[in-house]
């Protein structure tokens, strides 16, 4: 019963952490906002003021958008994690959020060039089809590959492979448009709007719900496939819901925020020594949370600390995520 | 008789269509310890992945209560028949009692969530095995043996029918090696389950198995009772020993014996010339034995490494043939090992080598009971 109070104080710290960076996120930025104010404006007593319109058009909808994209890359890289038997696996490293921004640049291109302006569902659909034709060519080389680190590797090679490609298309795409793509291709949370929020929440919100159910069998797959088999799982099914919604999840981040990296690997991994357990039923809302709070922090260090210029959001992510891969990668050799 | 709880027919096993080994027709009736010995890489890791369906058949079929095991639901196959593969999982951050309960995943609904019920099972499990008071212990940071343990109680709490062991006693000591069967034996009776594992100790697999089935080099070679598999010669054939030997009716393995013309001749009998014996041999030294009656404890060992043995009929005294053939290798020595405690009515003849050694000028030495 130790393990549960640990749990409860655990969801706690990250319930309170995720409101704090809320108000945060709503109060601070390049124009200062009083709480009074804002509760004004959000009971809709103040309209139509400056203050007004950054708060309802701008800052609220991006803090909001950035805790749910967070919280669903981190568990995009837990359920990567958990597929890979890898605890450095997720969607940047193994170029699936790449694959994503590839074919969503090409479709918006395309589009822009026949003056068509896509919305959020065909955002969505192009990055759900360039994850699976990275993770295609993922899983092609897992299959022959049986080290563990070379996947990695080849997953990093058809980020960059991506990202080159992604770069000719929108240099040579001469469109006033294209300054918006070429910000969205270097990851930022910038610019979403509620329309975007309606069509984000609810795919994200379905997806996480399949994806509790499939704690059960996560758990027996931490084991290995032969015990997993053993206990019960129906293994291919099972491998091919991780996939679609790993890909799904990691789809809709990118879709509106372009590739972020690091999230999915360094979330999942300080959730787990949080709760000090791997078990899935714990640590997908976990991660969800420790997501949203990460995300929300980042963006917080992206638009604040040279206010008003603004850092791209993987440039923060890395610098924070990237030492916790290191971390956990010197832990295991000592293993 | 009971029926067969996990039986083949016409089975062939191997990877990619090709297969390892063919029509082998075996079956275990509840109650039942199957072993499989036979060399490494014959296919009997194969055999056991494919009794429990984690490797589709290449022909033949096998069949768990009278069911082809191919077309049991998940479920089912799952409350029936558990397993303890070979390799070495290092599941992240989990504690072994949350390991021993995946054991439980069929028995649990929708998320998992263990009953108390389930939480008995686990505990009674991890108590038969004896690793209760890892119970909080982080997995990955056991010993081999201690993993192996947590592994076999998961396999227990999942309450099958069958279990399907692949070398259940690899990374474990000789305590916990006898700990296992007797608990498996246990098992088998008080849960009319069956078992079927790998073993490489042919001692325990004699000693420990209701059948045993030989896998050798081209397929199954035998099949039935420790007395009727374990007979004098027939090990050797299996694992193709040219160097050194096995005996069946102890179970004891020895290294080959040194070639040559005796150097040191060993009075033994009792019991008392085997760790002369043995000593000579990791020494290099080329030995003459004897006299030793044809059913004196010293024999097998005795017959396994002496360059030259002598010997006497079953119940006999030492008589004149033994002692003349004796003499005669004693003379070409430089060393005599007496071992024996005492001379009585049926070693006397040992009596006179002795002093047949010391004429000589033999350099004697007396040893372990002997001295006293």
């Amino acid at each position: 019963m130790k393990q549960n109070r640990r749990y409860a104080l655990g969801y706690l710290l990250l319930l309170l952490l995720l409101a704090a960076l809320l108000l945060l996120g709503i109060f601070a930025g390049s124009v200062a906002l009083e709480p009074e104010r804002v509760l004004a404006i959000l009971l809709g007593r103040e309209q139509d003021t400056p203050q007004a319109q950054i708060l309802m058009r701008s800052r609220l909808p991006r803090v909001l958008a950035s805790a749910i994209l967070g919280g669903a890359l981190s568990v995009a890289g837990f359920l990567l994690q958990t597929f890979f038997a890898n605890p450095i696996a997720g969607p940047f490293v193994l170029g699936i959020s790449s694959g994503a921004k590839l074919v969503v640049a090409l479709v918006t291109i395309a589009a822009l060039s026949r003056g068509i302006v896509l919305g959020s569902v065909a955002w969505i659909a192009a990055a759900f089809v360039g994850s699976m034709i990275s993770m295609g060519f993922v899983l092609l080389i897992a299959g022959r590959v049986k080290s563990r680190s070379m996947l990695i590797i080849c997953g990093v090679m058809i980020g960059y492979i991506c990202s080159a490609i992604t770069d000719f298309a929108v240099n040579f795409a001469d469109d006033s448009n294209i300054v918006n793509l070429h910000n969205w291709s270097m990851g930022s949370f910038s610019g979403l709007s509620w329309a975007n929020l309606r069509t984000m929440t609810p795919v994200i919100a379905v997806a996480m719900l399949c994806t509790l159910l499939l704690a059960k069998p996560m758990a027996a797959y931490q084991l290995g496939e032969s015990y997993a088999a053993n206990v019960g799982v129906r293994i291919k099914p099972f491998r091919v819901a991780l996939i679609l919604l790993s890909g799904l999840l990691s789809a809709c981040v990118t879709a509106f925020a372009g590739p972020i990296s690091f999230v999915g690997i360094a979330v999942p991994q300080l959730v787990k020594g949080l709760f000090r357990t791997a078990k899935p039923l714990v640590i997908l809302p976990a991660s969800f949370l420790g997501g949203a709070v990460f995300c929300l922090l980042c963006d917080m260090i992206a638009r604040t600390v040279f206010a008003p210029t603004e850092l791209s959001i993987s440039s923060v992510t890395a610098l924070l995520g990237a030492p916790v891969v290191i971390a956990v990668m010197l832990r295991r050799q000592r293993m | 008789m009971e029926q067969p709880i996990l039986h083949s027919q016409n089975l062939s096993v191997g990877y990619g269509g090709k297969a390892l080994l063919e029509d082998i027709c075996l079956a275990v009736r509840p109650g039942q310890i199957l072993t499989l010995i036979g060399p490494n890489g014959v296919g009997k890791s194969t055999l056991l992945k494919t009794l429990s369906r984690l490797l589709a058949p290449v022909g033949g079929t096998v069949l768990l209560q009278g069911k082809e095991l191919r077309q049991l639901p998940e479920r089912e196959l799952a409350l029936q028949l558990s397993i303890l593969t070979t390799e070495r999982v290092m599941p992240e951050l989990m504690r072994c009692e949350e390991v021993v309960g995946t054991g439980r995943y069929p028995h649990t609904g929708r998320l998992g969530l263990l009953t108390p019920a389930d939480r008995a099972q686990v505990e009674a499990a991890m108590e038969l095995v004896g690793v209760k008071e890892l119970r909080d212990q982080e997995f990955r940071r056991l010993s081999d043996g201690q993993r192996q343990r947590v592994m076999l109680a998961r396999a227990i709490c999942q309450e099958p029918q069958v279990m399907i062991l692949d070398e259940p006693t690899s990374f474990l000591d000789i305590r916990y090696k006898l700990e296992l069967l007797e608990l498996l034996k246990k098992l088998v009776h008080s849960r009319n389950l069956a078992v079927v594992m790998s073993l490489h100790e042919l001692d325990l697999a004699q000693k420990g198995s209701d059948l045993v089935l030989c896998v050798g080099e081209g397929g199954i070679q035998r099949w039935g009772t420790p007395e009727e598999v374990f007979t004098a010669g027939y090990i050797h054939q299996l694992y193709g020993v040219t160097q050194g030997s096995f005996d069946p009716s102890y179970g004891s393995l020895e290294l080959p014996s040194v070639a040559g013309e005796p150097e040191v001749f060993v009075i033994g009998g009792g019991g008392s010339g085997i760790p002369v014996y043995r000593r000579l041999q990791r020494q290099g030294i080329p030995f003459g034995a004897g006299v030793l009656q044809e059913n004196d404890v010293d024999l097998p060992v005795a017959r396994a490494l002496a360059a030259r043995l002598i010997t006497e009929q079953a119940f006999e005294p030492i008589g004149p043939r033994a002692l003349e053939e004796a003499a005669a290798v004693v003379g070409q020595c430089r060393r005599l090992i007496c071992c024996v405690e005492r001379f009585g009515s049926m070693n006397e003849g040992n009596r006179s080598l002795l002093q047949l050694a010391r004429q000589r000028g033999l350099s004697v030495e007396i040893e372990g009971a002997g001295r006293a």
